[in-house]
């Protein structure tokens, strides 16, 4: 019986691998073309490079370039995705579990506001975003526009439909005796939702972290409309497509970026592969 | 217990995601609405006099064939990038429930995909089609593969396929992932009661699987319809909307999506108002297809 399960697994194994294989064809035709010479390139795209060590050259005139900066822009990345997913991940819960904890009609309301509002594409706000941030300086003094503070604002404010619902989700699920102890024990509210409840909310952190920090990385859009392109702060993909339309065809080295760009995240994936797996399936199954 | 109706820490609490709502959502939302019936620009400012204009920018939309057809072309992508990315990660997931010896290294394998951006998987595969398959084509011996005229990108029906391509291969170990958590949900014994009264594999498919994973099967319809609908990134850097066509009597892009259809009306024709206008439509059709899909979800719970 044994023998005849293995046996009747033999094909879907051997399947696997070939999608497998399939699947990560792109990546082998990144890595092997990073490290060509651009009549190589043109020449045989399928075949491994004749020089491995033309890769260090790619790497280094990425590294160099001024319509890249990749350290700049790496740095810039780093900075608005953890800045938004830590705000994020603060304030939607807070705001979640006071929304759950207060039993109005203004409470749901509130709240019942915020879920609709997942339905909003970012196109129909963009263009009227771009004139009330120049409007908000030209007021206040305070730079919206190409700046870190304006696009972590507009981060949280389109992540934060989502963050919230998932968070409010979960702490509906909380019994309330739990923080009338704490309470009882002298803690004032604040106190009561970080110490105790705070904690309790892991695996929908772990969620919000995955959904948004996938998608704030990689987002293309919202970075080319409120930073722009080849300013001083750019994020990973704005420095990708500015190089590729400043080198048009280069493939040597419009794939050497893509594949500067990729790494961390690969890297990333590999050592977090469990829980960004579990926190996007919790996401998407609220 | 409670003596206010709202204790300060309600507000305390609440103030900051309020204040980026309002500021990044709410406003600018309702100045949209407002734009799309005057004569907006990109340089207008916030307190400047604009000129009331009705209906114009809608009727515009209207006598424009490029947002038409932009239109019908999202439509065709969005019904075929959902009807494959479900299929190819289903039979995914199907494979990968089983235990096989690397399930685990195909399950991250398929998802990896998904971790990168849209937009630079968009400039790997314009490479892959451009570059790659016209020389694997020389390698099995088809010649014509490599015609500059043949290139898959270089024809609006095949480049619209070829993005469906992109799409499903980004997208479908995301909803790989979910379909595995659905199955693995399924008890264990159902399925073996079902292999003892000599069910076959596809009856226990159309028995067992199917039913018991409908919930999840709405989950993804829904998100693969909505980001299917939204696609910009992948259309920027794998066509960047071309190669150029002809319809009604009008050169367009071939395969410019709605997405960016509204950012080049707005941003590179300089007509932000008729952009605004057209995203107006284009958050309806979300709206529509967001209560559809509520509703539907609505019925089954009753159902069940």
């Amino acid at each position: 019986m044994k023998k005849r399960r293995a046996a009747r697994l033999v094909v879907p194994e051997i399947l696997s691998i070939a999608l497998f294989l399939l699947f990560l064809f792109p990546f082998f035709i990144v890595v092997v073309n990073s490290a060509k010479a651009p009549f190589e390139i043109t020449q045989s795209p399928l075949s491994l490079p004749t020089d491995w060590m033309k890769i260090l050259l790619n790497v280094y005139t990425i590294w160099t370039s001024a319509n890249v900066q990749y350290a700049s822009s790496f740095m810039s990345s780093v900075i608005i995705t953890v800045s938004s997913l830590v705000l994020l991940n603060v304030l939607s819960s807070q705001a979640a579990w006071v929304l759950v904890r207060t039993r109005t009609r203004l409470s749901t309301g509130i709240f019942i506001v915020f879920v609709a509002a997942m339905v909003i594409p970012f196109q129909i706000v963009m263009f009227p975003l771009l004139t009330w941030f120049r409007e908000i300086a030209n007021l206040t003094g305070v730079r919206l526009l190409r700046s870190y503070a304006g696009i972590i604002l507009a981060y949280i404010g389109f992540g934060m439909s989502q963050s919230i619902f998932l968070f409010h989700g979960f702490t509906k699920s909380i019994p309330f005796e739990l923080e009338e102890a704490a309470t009882i024990d002298g803690c004032a509210p604040a106190q009561t939702f970080y110490r105790i409840i705070f904690p309790l909310l892991r695996p929908i952190h772990a969620t919000v972290l995955v959904l948004n920090g996938i998608w704030i990385w990689n987002d293309y859009l919202l970075p080319l409309l409120i930073l722009g392109k080849g300013n001083n702060v750019m994020t990973i993909p704005l420095a990708v497509s500015n190089f590729a339309g400043a080198y048009v065809k280069q493939w040597d080295l419009i794939l050497t970026a893509i594949l500067m760009a990729m790494v961390p995240i690969v890297i990333l994936f590999l050592f977090a592969q469990r829980f960004i797996i579990k926190g996007m399936i919790a996401g998407s199954i609220k | 217990m409670r003596k206010a109706k709202h204790p300060a820490i309600f507000w305390l609490f609440l103030a900051p995601v309020l204040f980026a709502f309002v500021v990044v959502i709410v406003i600018p939302f309702v100045l949209g609405a407002y734009y799309s019936f005057t004569n907006w620009s990109a340089t207008a400012r916030v307190g400047d006099a604009l000129k009331l204009v009705g209906l114009a920018n809608y009727a515009g939309i209207l006598r424009d064939p490029s947002f038409t057809y932009s239109f019908i072309i999202t439509v065709v992508y969005t019904l075929l990038n959902m009807i494959a990315i479900n299929i190819v990660s289903f039979g995914l997931a199907m494979l990968v429930t089983q235990k096989l010896f690397g399930r685990n290294v195909y399950r991250a394998g398929f998802f990896v995909p998904n971790l990168i951006g849209g937009l630079i998987l968009g400039y790997v595969w314009q490479f892959i089609f451009d570059n790659a398959v016209p020389s694997l084509g020389t390698f099995l011996g088809f010649a014509s593969w490599a015609d500059p005229a043949n290139l898959l990108l270089a024809h609006n029906t095949t480049a619209l396929l070829a993005m469906v391509v992109v799409g499903t291969w980004q997208y479908a170990g995301y909803i790989m992932v979910i379909y595995v958590a659905a199955i693995e949900t399924i008890p264990q014994e159902l399925i073996e009661a079902a292999q003892i009264d000599g069910a076959s594999t596809f009856r226990r498919l159309r028995s067992i699987t199917l039913p018991m994973i409908r919930q999840a099967l709405t989950v993804t319809l829904f998100i693969t319809l909505v980001n299917s609908f939204k696609q910009f990134d992948v259309n920027v850097s794998l066509t960047g909307g071309g190669p150029s066509a002809m319809f009604l009597g009008q050169p367009i892009y071939g395969t410019q999506l709605l997405a960016m259809n509204i950012y080049n009306q707005g941003l590179k024709s300089d007509d932000m108002a008729g952009g605004q206008a057209r995203a107006v439509v284009f958050f309806l059709v979300l709206v529509i297809i967001s209560v559809i899909e509520v509703s539907v979800n609505k019925k089954k719970e009753v159902e069940l």
